[in-house]
């Protein structure tokens, strides 16, 4: 039990007497409400989640996918960590799906049914993801069935907490991470331009001796679009 | 709380991501479901934050603070994905990954010519 | 410096002029003739030092052992007795009128400096045969020198008949070599040493225990490199080779050293009487079928190759006898005069433009537009003729008179059937020589027809060498005094029954061709043939090589010609056809040999092709099926590569955790 024996061999140096005794008082039998809060919305953002990857609509896929990630910043307020939610909502609901709405609009994905919207390597992909996730669950649970959370108390993921950490003893990294952002925005910025550079003398060539038939057929698209 | 429950949400999250990531056809729905594993992974960072610094073994926090990193840079790799899947749909036409086969065996240059011209007729 | 550091530095010195040429043949061409022709006369002027110090007296002995070779060691040393320090001169003084006269033959040619630098090798090798007290050493000569004869006879390689005889000297060679090697290993088995004095030491004690086989094994290298039937064939056909090289080989080098190598050995074949009766059974028919054979080729110079064929079985007549002193005094005049028939037949074809006998016959004061090659080869047809009083009379009398002396049982030293093959085969083959000689003379030089082209002068190098020649040709049969000091100390002086008997044969051969060439030579004007070489203006050696290789296309053989007024036809009657293709020996051979070999190469050709291949083929098919397979995975699609990816790394997590936890 090597991949679960490091966290707890971890977890039994120092903490034995916080956790471990604990645990002892607190089977999953008797759930506290917390615990039954953070199943439901699990339930709920798995169920989401799980939409998202099989729907056939191209859209209501991202529109699940707010409602998982909704729901995972719910999750993080049960554990009391609420900036990282509200950066959650921010970041991810409002402007990743967003972005991704823009994707899906821009490559001109169909609205309504879509019926290949799942290639053909699903049934590999459905025995690999099962597997995997019964592998991980199945090490998860057996290293922590026993490990207690206690949620009572001072926030421990508050603004100011965060803020002081964040500012205090990961500020080099934070810097280096902004650095990053920047060449991501020069990247995203250089790639549709060049794109838009290339697709445009493309245009131009191909402009040349396009026949009407074929632009009415383009128009159909436009109009579809 | 008991650890477990995030701990095997996150599992099952990151599982859900790995089937979307493997079975989806169009890019865009890929890149989703890579949004959905990022996601699993913070969900477990914030867990295991919340426990250790409640059992005072980690005063850093440093698992909040990388799930603040990890949230900047799904938001960056979102972008340059976007851009990326945005400048194959306007070279090949299509934003579908199974038909994007240039590593095929056999293939050979004039195999993507209709999909190039069907670019052009698109663009 | 003493007469060994002399002796070493003789076959030492060509061999360095060799590599010198070979060096800077390209780079310094006008070093190319000095290289070749000094080397080459300064090992003569060694050569005769040497001989003029041994003086026919004690052999001079002396070897060093370079490395510990185990049980039966290889040493460099010299055995120079008289055989040796008189063959050497004789090897010296051809190759260096050969080198000479290839300055002027070989003028234009654009591979002198090779050619030049493969006959010095050739004779440096002779050299070391001769020289060599070590039958491993002597092994290296001999082999050198037949790697040596498929360079030059191939010298104009353009020609596939050139080609075709360079293969075949090279591979009949060869063919006798391997017997070669293996009696030579077997022989030093039995004494005990490779050293020449320390196994003659072991035959003259008796310690030899498998005569015959060593002897017969040895006869096979001997007949393969002297030309002796049944390995003779390679000889004829040479004639492709360039005209001094004919001279070299025939004369001074390849063949002389079969008989040489006897000689040196002779003790060991005679300690066996059946290689002796076998070897003069040799002699026989090599000398008369080679007689037969001359008397109807068409070109000059195989009309020569037969001759060297038949003297050369003089010489092995002689060995048979048990007489080595005869075969060496013969082996020397008939190297004097063969290498002048050689280079003088050279300049008459560079004269005439051709090589064909029936075409000179049909040409008009020959003799005027060559004077020294006509006076000269007049000399040397009558020492070939043995016609007193030139060099071949006394040497081929001392032959005869050997087998003489053994036929009536005047001495053991050979069997007395020996003596007879010899003496009757002998006697006849006069006949046979003084026929062809006459009939070579008649047509080359009394021919009548048209004028013979006008090629202009012959360069003097090439003139020069012939009167040279022509000295040992006319008057060294005279040395039959004082050689015998030199040799055995048998008495070489001709007796006088067969003196008589054999120049009236011979005298007799050439009056009947004489009347035979008056009754046919009206016919010539009858029957105009002949072609002539296009380019009269080149060097000697490009007018030959075109001669040689236009004489199939216009007489319709490489050997023969349909030519009615041949006097050969005439004598031969229904024999010329099958003398000028040699009695079928290469058919023979190609039926025994060549036919079979090649029906296994057709076997191994289809075994290899289709049984061989078909289990290659086999074992490509799996891996191409896997291949097939396995292609059909790579689709190209990233999803299926990440899936099975990630099943693998699933596999791997599930079966650490097994592991792990010990289920």
């Amino acid at each position: 039990m090597i991949l679960a024996a490091a966290p707890t061999a971890a977890t039994a140096t120092a903490a034995r007497a916080a956790t471990t005794v604990a645990a002892e008082h607190h089977g999953f039998l008797s759930p506290t409400g917390v615990e039954i809060a953070f199943l439901l919305v699990g339930l709920l953002t798995f169920g989401a989640a799980v939409v998202t990857v099989t729907t056939k609509q191209l859209v209501h896929a991202a529109l699940w996918l707010v409602v998982a990630l909704g729901g995972l910043a719910v999750e993080y307020l049960l554990l009391t960590a609420e900036f990282i939610a509200w950066v959650q909502v921010l970041i991810y609901v409002g402007s990743v799906v967003v972005l991704l709405l823009f994707g899906l609009m821009l490559t001109r994905a169909p609205i309504g049914r879509s019926p290949d919207a799942d290639s053909g390597n699903r049934w590999a992909a459905l025995t690999v993801a099962v597997a995997s996730a019964g592998a991980l669950v199945w090490v998860v649970v057996d290293a922590f069935r026993t490990t207690w959370v206690e949620l009572d108390g001072a926030a421990s993921g508050s603004t100011e907490v965060t803020g002081a950490s964040l500012f205090q003893n990961w500020v080099l990294p934070f810097e280096a991470l902004s650095v990053l952002l920047l060449a991501a925005l020069v990247g995203a910025i250089v790639l549709s331009r060049k794109a838009k550079a290339d697709s445009a003398a493309g245009g131009m060539k191909a402009a040349a001796p396009r026949v009407p038939g074929s632009r009415d057929g383009e128009q159909d698209k436009e109009g579809v679009r | 709380m008991h650890l477990a429950y995030p701990a095997v949400l996150a599992a099952l999250l990151f599982c859900t991501g790995l089937y979307g990531v493997l079975a989806r056809r169009n890019a865009i729905l890929v890149l989703m479901s890579v949004e959905l594993m990022l996601n699993a992974v913070n969900l477990n960072l914030v867990a295991f934050d919340v426990w250790l610094s409640r059992a005072a073994r980690d005063t850093l926090h440093s698992g909040q603070a990388l799930t603040l990193f990890t949230i900047a840079i799904a938001a960056a790799e979102i972008g340059i994905g976007l851009a990326i899947v945005l400048a194959v749909y306007r070279n090949r036409g299509t934003s579908d990954i199974d038909k994007l086969r240039d590593t095929a065996e056999g293939h050979g240059p004039d195999s993507d010519a209709p999909a190039a011209e069907k670019a052009e007729a698109t663009a | 410096m003493t007469t060994t550091t002399l002796a070493v530095l003789v076959p030492l010195l060509p061999f360095l002029g060799a590599v010198a040429g070979l060096l800077l043949g390209r780079t310094a061409p006008g070093f190319v003739r000095p290289l070749a022709v000094l080397p080459v006369l300064a090992s003569l002027v060694l050569a005769v030092t040497v001989a003029v110090h041994q003086g026919g007296g004690r052999p001079i002995d002396s070897h060093t052992e370079l490395t510990p070779t185990g049980s039966v060691p290889i040493e460099l040393g010299l055995h120079i007795d008289g055989f040796a320090a008189l063959v050497a001169v004789l090897v010296g003084v051809v190759a260096t009128c050969v080198q000479i006269y290839s300055t002027g033959y070989l003028r234009d040619d654009p591979r002198y400096p090779s050619y030049a630098a493969l006959v010095s090798l050739f004779t440096s090798a002779m050299l070391l045969v001769v020289y060599s007290s070590d039958l491993m050493v002597l092994l290296v000569g001999w082999e050198i020198m037949g790697i040596c004869s498929y360079f030059l006879v191939g010298h104009y390689w353009e020609t596939p008949e050139a080609r075709a005889a360079s293969l075949k000297a090279f591979l009949v060679t060869k063919l006798g070599d391997v017997p070669f090697l293996i009696g030579l290993f077997a022989l030093a088995t039995d004494a005990g040493s490779f050293r020449i004095p320390t196994v003659l030491g072991a035959v003259a004690s008796g310690g030899l225990h498998h005569p015959t086989l060593v002897a017969l094994l040895l006869l096979a290298g001997v007949a393969g490199k002297s030309a002796l039937f049944p390995l003779h064939t390679w000889l004829p056909d040479a004639m492709a080779g360039p005209t001094p090289v004919s001279a070299l080989i025939h004369a001074a080098t390849m063949v002389a050293a079969g008989i040489y190598f006897v000689a040196r050995l002779l003790p060991v074949f005679q300690a066996s009487t059946a290689a002796m009766i076998v070897l003069a059974v040799m002699a026989g028919v090599t000398m008369v079928g080679s007689g037969l054979a001359a008397l109807a080729q068409d070109d000059i110079k195989r009309v020569l190759a037969y001759s060297t064929i038949g003297q050369l079985g003089y010489m092995a007549g002689a060995l048979a006898v048990g007489d080595r002193g005869a075969a060496v005094f013969h082996l020397l005049a008939h190297g004097a005069f063969k290498a002048l028939l050689f280079l003088a037949a050279g300049v008459i074809i560079h004269a005439t433009g051709t090589n064909s006998l029936a075409a000179m016959s049909r040409m008009k004061d020959l003799r005027a537009r060559v004077p020294d090659a006509f006076w000269t080869m007049t000399v040397a047809l009558l020492a070939l003729a043995a016609i007193p009083p030139f060099s071949g009379f006394f040497s081929k009398e001392a032959v005869l008179g050997a087998a003489e002396h053994v036929a009536t049982g005047h001495t053991e030293q050979a069997p007395g059937a020996a003596g007879w093959i010899v003496l009757l085969t002998g006697l006849v083959t006069a006949v046979l020589t003084a026929a062809y000689a006459t009939r070579l003379w008649l047509l080359a030089f009394r021919g009548r027809g048209a004028e013979a082209p006008d090629h202009g002068r012959q360069p003097v190098v090439m003139t020069a060498v012939l009167w040279v020649l022509a000295i040992p040709s006319l008057a060294f049969g005279l040395a039959f005094g004082p050689l015998p000091d030199w040799f055995d100390g048998r008495d070489l002086t001709p007796v006088l029954t067969t003196s008589v008997l054999g120049t009236g044969l011979a005298l007799v051969g050439g009056i009947v061709t004489y009347g035979a060439w008056r009754h046919t030579t009206a016919l010539a004007a009858r029957f105009p043939l002949g072609a002539v070489a296009a380019h009269p203006d080149a060097d000697a050696g490009h007018v030959e090589a075109e001669a040689i290789a236009t004489h199939e296309p216009a007489y319709g053989d490489v050997a023969g010609a349909p030519d009615p007024a041949d006097p050969g036809r005439l004598l031969l009657g229904p024999l010329h056809r099958h003398a000028a293709v040699g009695f079928h020996l290469d058919t023979v051979y190609s039926v025994l040999f060549v036919r079979p070999v090649q029906a296994g190469a057709t076997l191994v050709r289809f075994l290899d092709r289709e049984v061989v291949d078909t289990y290659v083929r086999g074992a490509g098919a799996l891996p191409r099926w896997l291949g097939t397979a396995v292609r059909r995975a790579q689709t190209g699609n990233v999803q299926t590569y990440v899936s099975a990816l990630l099943a693998g790394t699933v596999v791997l997590v599930v079966a650490a955790l097994l592991v792990a936890t010990g289920a």
